[in-house]
């Protein structure tokens, strides 16, 4: 029973959370958002050049050997200042699918460049009537040749109006298959929608779009246990992009309620406000604490032993971390629902991870139907 | 990072587990899971088998009498004693008063105490609170004159739980009314109960199990060798016992014993005429709880980790006592909705299963837990003005 960082994945997260406060403070994140660039392509390759782009991989596809762990920092560090760049998006959605679906050819062709920062990945799984139930997609793959032909419309696909290559999930007669889809291929009609966190996701229609076989990853019907496993990922992502947030938030509050006066007096010495601020402590230790044990668990093969504490952080984050942002807001009064205060931002970004990967409702069902859990 | 035991530890928690097994005997283990859970004369029996192994007090060093295990082993002991059946009047012995004595006391004092809290041959309980010192506990007033060689005692202590079998009391006595500071005119004092001037009265608790007391004294003789940490500095042993108490008061063991318990008692009984547990709404319901349950035991196993490199567990263990007292409260509070009609069963004999029997009263008990060690909203004074460090008026 070990909790503590080791000395290099210590160093990681200060690298990193230097680099958000010095190099990408929030102003970098509304500039950004409000001239519409989003993100900017030179920073990613600066975060591939420093490797933070390759630390889940494994080192004969250009990656760092390291654990999902060592990635789980880097999210949560970027959190603390709202970096754009699709780290979640590119290297956990996409990168961590590609990995373990993709052949060698695939991997030097569309993981490596990613790793170098060279491109971006996205990762096309959500339709409509998903409803976070990775199986649940009407999208085709037609056998057309020696290849195949997609067909089919994806929702809310994170960095899909960027990305270089789409990975895409269609239904082939062996079942839920993923190809990879250079975004800019005949057929590929993207439309890009702004998301409540002041960033962007796209809207992706296939049109028939012809891909060769050597762009389908694994076999046919392989796809949705990849799927389930990247959504384990991701949802350890997301609690740990959450920790970032909610400690950001916990500390901004904690500072208002000691600078802001009223009645003469500081705020922060109203009993009231003392106690709301000791239970959102709380629920971001909590949050902190089981997000240690989804980030350990998302590398387990078992499900088993895997899913219990990654349900169990995520319905954490959609419980105490959107507390605390809630509290965080009601806490800074009439200056927190304005878009100049830096508060509002996190709060967004805070209910973005709770809506993505399966909600509140979705876990507690997937813990309640696990056998092992009981 | 590793969240794993290793297979050293679940060695040993397989041979703690084994062990209780055998050596627990079929009455004491009955009564255990009983309504009011072991009663005095049980929780002696059971202390003296513990101390016959060795294993009573695991935390005390072992030239005392410990058993030299890491902290990783004793929070394994200590959740397989608490599954089975936890001591309850000894704690205050071997997890209050004991260590505090280690600390602050005497050669003599030592000598003359530890062995005897050791073998179950003295209990103690606590003489804190008076009726109008509870949370201000530095207001309290209960005063101990000098007379000489010795002290005249006088006032009176309340929630002294089981002072009717305890043997002796540790008091917090006013011993400076004169003191600028409040906290600065207590004394740490030992009283032996069967000093003429002390009386006890118990009280039925929620629980009814007759574990609180009132117990008063008057013109009580107490030699003043019987102090602990010199005179007026009683305020900074009660402090250190706080520390001792913060992840004592987490309650991972209890929690986890309630939730086996209510998962067997919703197996057990039948919703649309099927069992409970298979329902998904009632599945959903204990979800929750089970999902908040690991949050908290992250929690503490963060602290363990520190204790078990030697170091003090970090800011978050402040929220141990916090977070564990409401946990165990929702979750005993779950158990009675989930037996419906049979949440009504008081102290009866072959009305429900046994196991059913010991819901409502520990689910009483336990209405004490956001109160006990500190209420809860005394807590979180604390926490806002030493972690968060939010200004004080």
């Amino acid at each position: 029973m070990d909790f503590e960082l080791d000395q290099e994945q210590q160093m990681l997260a200060k690298t990193v959370s230097d680099f958000a406060k010095n190099e990408s403070p929030v102003e970098r994140f509304r500039k950004l958002r409000d001239d519409g660039t989003g993100y900017d392509p030179a920073v990613w390759r600066k975060m591939g050049e420093l490797g933070w782009l390759g630390v889940p991989f494994v080192e004969s596809v250009g990656g760092f050997g390291g654990s999902f762990i060592e990635c789980a920092i880097v999210l949560e560090n970027l959190a603390t200042t709202l970096v754009p760049e699709p780290y979640l998006a590119s290297v956990v959605l996409g990168g961590m699918t590609l990995a373990r679906a993709g052949n060698a050819t695939q991997h030097e062709s569309y993981l490596t460049p990613m790793i170098e920062g060279e491109s971006t990945l996205a990762l096309a799984y959500s339709e409509a009537q998903s409803r976070y139930d990775v199986s649940a997609i009407e999208t085709t793959a037609t056998p057309d040749g020696s290849g195949y032909r997609l067909l089919g419309e994806k929702v809310w696909v994170l960095n899909g109006h960027r990305a270089d290559h789409l990975i895409v999930s269609a239904k082939a007669s062996g079942g839920v298959t993923l190809f990879v889809v250079p975004r800019e291929a005949e057929g590929v009609n993207v439309t890009v929608a702004k998301t409540i966190d002041g960033q962007e996701a796209a809207f992706i229609k296939l049109d028939n779009v012809a891909v060769a076989d050597d762009a389908r990853l694994g076999e046919e019907g392989s796809g949705a246990v990849v799927l389930d496993r990247t959504m384990d990922y991701a949802a350890a992502a997301a609690v740990a992009e959450g920790v970032g947030i909610a400690t950001t938030m916990l500390q901004m509050t904690v500072d208002y309620l000691g600078t802001r006066e009223q009645f003469g007096v500081k705020i922060g010495s109203f009993q009231a406000l003392q106690h709301r601020a000791v239970d959102m402590y709380a629920e971001s230790e909590l949050l902190r604490s089981i997000s240690m044990a989804s980030m350990v668990r998302a590398d387990e093969e078992d499900p088993r032993t895997r899913r219990g504490d990654i349900s169990a952080a995520k319905y954490q984050l959609a419980t105490g971390g959107i507390w605390v942002a809630q509290q965080s807001l009601q806490l800074h009064g009439g200056i927190g629902v304005t878009d100049e205060h830096d508060i509002g931002l996190y709060f967004k970004r805070m209910y973005a991870l709770n809506a993505l990967f399966g909600d509140q409702e979705h876990h507690v069902a997937r813990f309640a139907s696990e056998p092992s859990s009981f | 990072m590793n969240l794993t035991f290793t297979e050293e530890e679940d060695a040993f928690r397989q041979e703690v587990r084994a062990w209780m097994q055998e050596a627990m005997p079929e009455g004491l283990r009955r009564a255990a899971q009983g309504a009011g859970g072991l009663n005095f004369e049980e929780s002696v029996e059971w202390h003296k088998l513990l101390y016959a192994k060795g294993w009573i007090a695991p935390h005390w060093p072992k030239e005392l009498g410990g058993t030299g295990w890491d902290a990783t082993r004793r929070f394994i002991f200590n959740e397989e004693l608490e599954m089975v059946g936890a001591l309850r009047i000894s704690v205050l012995g071997l997890s209050m008063v004991g260590p505090l004595i280690m600390q602050f006391g005497t050669e003599a004092q030592k000598q003359r105490f530890l062995p005897k809290i050791l073998r179950g041959e003295e209990f103690w309980c606590q003489g804190y609170s008076e009726p109008n010192a509870g949370s201000d506990l530095a207001s309290l007033r209960m005063t101990a004159e000098d007379a000489g060689d010795h002290f005249i005692v006088n006032g009176q202590k309340t929630w002294t739980s089981w002072a009717q079998n305890a043997d002796w009391i540790f008091c917090l006595v006013r011993t400076d009314p004169a003191a600028a500071k409040k906290q600065n005119g207590i004394t740490f004092l030992l009283v032996d109960l069967k000093t003429p001037g002390v009386d006890v009265k118990p009280m039925l608790t929620l629980g009814h199990a007759p574990a609180f007391c009132d117990t008063f004294f008057d013109n009580v003789k107490v030699p003043k060798e019987n102090i602990v940490g010199g005179l007026n500095q009683g305020w900074t042993v009660a402090k250190a016992l706080l520390g001792h108490e913060r992840t004592l008061l987490a309650l991972i063991g209890p929690s986890r014993h309630v939730l086996h318990k209510l998962k067997h008692i919703a197996s057990t009984k039948t919703v649309n005429r099927r069992p409970m547990l298979e329902d998904p709404k009632w599945r959903a319901k204990i979800a929750r709880l089970e999902m908040r349950f690991r949050a908290h035991l992250m929690v503490s196993y963060r602290a363990l980790s520190d204790q078990q490199k030697g170091k003090m567990p970090g800011p978050e263990a402040s929220i141990l006592k916090l977070v564990g007292t409401k946990l165990i409260q929702e979750l005993t509070e779950l158990a009675m909705e989930v037996m419906g009609e049979n949440s009504l069963t008081w102290y009866n004999e072959g009305v429900c299963a046994p196991i059913e029997e010991s819901i409502g009263p520990y689910f009483c008990y336990e209405r004490s837990a956001t109160i006990y060690g500190g209420s809860n909203e005394i807590q979180r004074n604390v926490i806002a003005k030493m972690i968060l460090q939010l200004p004080s008026r």
